[in-house]
């Protein structure tokens, strides 16, 4: 079945003519329409223009050309815009905004000779760790639809799992695309800050944000980020640095690799989840690895760091929301101060009115020294303990998250609880890493995801070691029940 | 700490926030929350630490020459504006 391929599988048989995009692209539409009215995964479908590109794509293959990602059909997180096609961000707000251009990511994958078949659902402007907090409603997980798949690229990873594309662009700003991708039993890698353009990307917190991938194996993994990565003068925080083969990185042995063991993650970690961690340290040391045990004091500060930060940007960045010139206006607004009030009021959803409010709070006169200022200290502590720590091992290793998926509805009504569920994957946000999550087994039949995380600009490494977990393991294999 | 209605209602103006009173009390308990959960910052020893102002060390903000990249597309961007005449925002009037 086509969906089961890997995207290299599928280049190649693109290459070979054994398939057409089109025969490709129609396959993926099918599995979007049997499939997405249970899921919820999508916000947008672009049919029409999928099977037109598609077509161009095939244009292309028959003339010759070759490329791993021509012809290849993808599903683009609902936060990057695309031109002449509804970008919601997942709110009320931007429900009719079309957006005027394309972001940096959808304009290199388009280059690439991708073929967009939508636009994913996601928590609304990327706040929440469940997809709850969408305008259009939850997304249910594949492996058991009363479970939330994680957020905020929630949609990304149910439609990656459910094999409804190949892969799936996704953000991560304190988790949102490794979460969701641990919740879902597949791969996500979150770049280095500055690793891959946020050009056209909508912003929550600038100094975290980054883009990157949600696939089924670290190996499609390393070639959708070959595509993405590298420098790009329309965004500030881009870092002009050379981007390596990740695809040649990914076959060399791991022999000799050191890998840190977090003692703050491994701590009162579930017994079963440790277990599943246990195994796969198995699998490194059987690779050659060796184990070091690594402590970093104030990580257990990063929830509460995290959460002055990143309210505080997004209280800045979505002050662009007025009501004036792009998104939601409310009806007959009596005065100026009326019009911004209520279109927000009413444009927002709940979590991002909260985030909103404590970011204003932490920001407003008398509070700035006590939590802005401070939690850029804690962050600045964070990130040099990570220094440290990389001088003594290449990579860290712990869980992605606490549990696996939880029940939709469990957690929604209680903000504190919800956010301790990015509680590992936070710290490499606050300094700026990268970090990928891997499947690595199953409690009570859901999926449960490993996480590496390494020094500025390791992705190749961390894709390499994760490539060679899959080479020895096959949870990474594993399709959800209805699926297959 | 805990935030009083009080509280909320000038977070809530400062933020230009319609926040309607039968909402008021669900953020009132929750901004007290993550108040509580934010402030264990203030236990924490940041010794000489100065505040981090990029996440890579080294690295600041880039600038760029000050030159013109961009063609006028105004409608093509104000068509996604919701009131627009002669190439202008319209808002409720401001000055009487």
């Amino acid at each position: 079945m086509l969906h089961h391929h890997s995207i290299g599988e599928l280049a190649d048989l693109l290459g070979r003519k054994q398939i057409s995009s089109v025969e490709l692209t129609r396959h993926f539409l099918a599995r979007i329409d049997a499939f997405d009215p249970a899921l919820n995964a999508m916000i947008t479908l672009t049919a029409d223009q999928a099977l037109r590109d598609a077509t161009v794509a095939d244009r292309r293959l028959h003339a010759g050309e070759r490329g791993n990602l021509l012809g290849i059909p993808l599903i683009h997180k609902d936060i990057f815009c695309t031109d002449g096609v509804r970008t919601s961000c997942g709110s009320r707000m931007l429900d009719n905004f079309i957006a005027p251009y394309d972001a940096t990511v959808v304009a290199r994958l388009k280059a690439a000779g991708t073929v967009m078949l939508g636009k994913s659902n996601m928590d609304e402007f990327a706040m929440g760790s469940s997809n709850e907090t969408s305008y259009y409603g939850p997304v249910k997980n594949p492996w058991d639809h009363a479970k939330v798949p994680g957020g905020s690229s929630g949609g990304s990873a149910a439609a990656t799992a459910a094999r409804l594309a190949p892969f799936a662009t996704g953000t991560d700003t304190g988790g949102s695309i490794r979460q969701p991708a641990a919740l879902t039993g597949v791969t996500g890698v979150k770049p280095t800050y500055g690793r891959v353009s946020r050009y056209g990307m909508i912003a929550f917190a600038s100094s975290l944000d980054q883009a990157g991938v949600i696939a089924r194996s670290a190996a499609d993994a390393a070639v959708v980020l070959q595509a993405i990565a590298g420098f790009d003068p329309r965004d500030s925080t881009s870092v002009d640095t050379p981007v390596p083969d990740y695809r040649a990185a990914l076959q060399a042995p791991l022999h000799g690799l050191r890998i840190g063991l977090l003692r703050e993650f491994f701590d009162g970690l579930e017994v079963r989840n440790r277990a599943l961690i246990d195994d796969v340290l198995k699998v490194y040391r059987a690779l050659g690895a060796v184990m070091v045990d690594i402590s970093l004091k104030s990580l257990p500060l990063s929830v509460p760091t995290y959460y002055v930060v990143a309210p505080a940007e997004c209280s800045s960045n979505l002050s662009r929301f007025d009501g004036v010139r792009f998104g939601h206006r409310c009806a007959a607004p009596k005065d100026l101060m009326d019009l911004y009030k209520r279109s927000r009021g009413e444009g927002f959803g709940a979590e991002v009115k909260r985030r909103i409010m404590t970011g204003t709070y932490v920001l407003s006169a008398g509070y700035f020294d006590a939590y802005y200022l401070k939690a850029q200290k804690v962050r600045q502590l964070i990130t040099d303990e990570f220094r440290t720590a990389f001088a003594q091992v290449d990579l860290l290793i712990g869980p992605t998250t606490p549990t696996p998926a939880f029940a939709i509805g469990a957690k929604i009504d209680d903000p504190v609880t919800m956010y301790l569920n990015d509680i590992y994957t936070i710290g490499a946000n606050l300094a700026g890493l990268p970090g990928l999550s891997m499947p690595c087994g199953f409690i009570d039949d859901l999926p449960v995801g490993a996480q590496l995380i390494g020094p500025h600009f390791s992705e190749a490494r961390l894709l390499h070691a994760a490539h060679q977990f899959q080479l020895a393991t096959d949870w990474h294999g594993r399709t959800p029940r209805g699926y297959q | 700490m805990s935030l009083t209605r009080q509280d909320v209602e000038k977070i809530a103006h400062l933020a230009r926030l319609a926040i309607s009173a039968e909402e008021m009390p669900v953020y009132v308990t929750s901004l007290s929350s993550i108040v509580a959960l934010v402030d264990q910052l203030s236990a924490a020893d940041t010794g000489a630490a100065l505040p981090m102002a990029h996440p890579l060390a080294g690295q600041s903000q880039r600038l760029r020459p000050d030159e013109v990249t961009d063609s006028d597309q105004h409608e093509k961007y104000q068509a996604n504006a919701p009131a627009v005449q002669v190439g202008l925002y319209v808002v409720p009037r401001v000055i009487e």
